[in-house]
């Protein structure tokens, strides 16, 4: 499992895709990416799942919390390659109320 | 450095069951360790495929829910204690996947655990575990202490 950060120009949107799972054991080096990302001053946000295997909770609650800190500070964070599975977890727990879901990453960036 | 995860795996053939390898006991110990969660997982879910579980149970449902109670036990149950150990079973049978997570905590009772897709708690950045695990399964159930779930998946 592994998170790769690349930037889209000239939008400048930060893309990490999640290849892998997003659990309880790497939950903290996607929000470090994030958060570092944040702080260098990006605002606009990508995550990509198309190479994600599940989500658990605790996954799907640092999606909110950065998602939280990243419109504090005026930014977006939008979601992208969810499958159908992954999608119910958002749809079960009403997250895909609070998120920009799109159906693939090249969409997310293209709508900033 | 944590020891190698070591699962055990029992098969019983049985006269009512139809087809090889249906009736399969699953088991391992887990160490109180976030970081081996997903490899326990991982283990625990190819072998119940192998075991004649569907594709889609072992691949998502069984993966999601197991992550998700082996992080409550480590994290809640055991809380973190290192010299505690988070015990799974899996049966695998004709009927039913039946997941059992076991820890060494005091336990909890399951009932006080809000609903995380209320108004107030939508954007909480936790407590959403045991209710995706309510979502996912058919049957959830805990013994009395509370330090025990067992999560079942009926097969028709």
């Amino acid at each position: 499992m592994s998170f790769t950060v690349r930037k889209d120009e000239p939008k400048g949107v930060v893309v990490v895709g999640v290849d892998g799972q997003l659990i309880v054991g790497n939950r903290h080096d996607l929000k470090k990416k994030v958060l570092d990302a944040l702080d260098a001053g990006d605002r606009g946000f990508v995550i990509d799942f198309t190479a994600t295997g599940y989500i658990d909770s605790s996954g799907l609650g640092v999606l909110v919390s950065l998602a939280k800190k990243i419109r504090e500070l005026d930014g977006d964070l939008r979601l992208a390659g969810l499958n159908r599975d992954l999608r119910t977890l958002f749809e079960l727990t009403k997250l895909d109320t609070l998120f920009t879901i799109m159906d693939s990453a090249e969409e997310a960036v293209a709508a900033f | 450095m944590t020891a190698p995860l070591r699962l055990v795996v029992r098969r019983r053939e049985t006269a009512v069951l139809e087809g090889p390898g249906r009736n399969v006991e699953i088991s391992i110990r887990v160490p109180t360790d976030l970081d081996v969660v997903e490899e326990a997982v991982d283990l625990v879910a190819r072998h119940c495929l192998a075991s004649g579980v569907p594709p889609r149970a072992a691949r998502f449902v069984m993966r999601v829910v197991l992550c998700e109670a082996l992080a409550n036990a480590i994290l809640y149950g055991n809380q973190l204690d290192p010299s505690k150990r988070v015990d799974v079973r899996v049966e695998v049978d004709a009927a039913a996947v039946t997941l059992h997570v076991r820890d060494e905590g005091a336990g909890f009772d399951p009932t006080t655990i809000p609903d995380p897709t209320a108004s107030d708690r939508i954007d909480a950045d936790k407590g959403r575990g045991l209710f995706l695990i309510r979502q996912l399964v058919d049957e959830v159930r805990f013994n009395d202490r509370g330090n025990a779930i067992c999560m079942i998946l009926h097969r028709a």
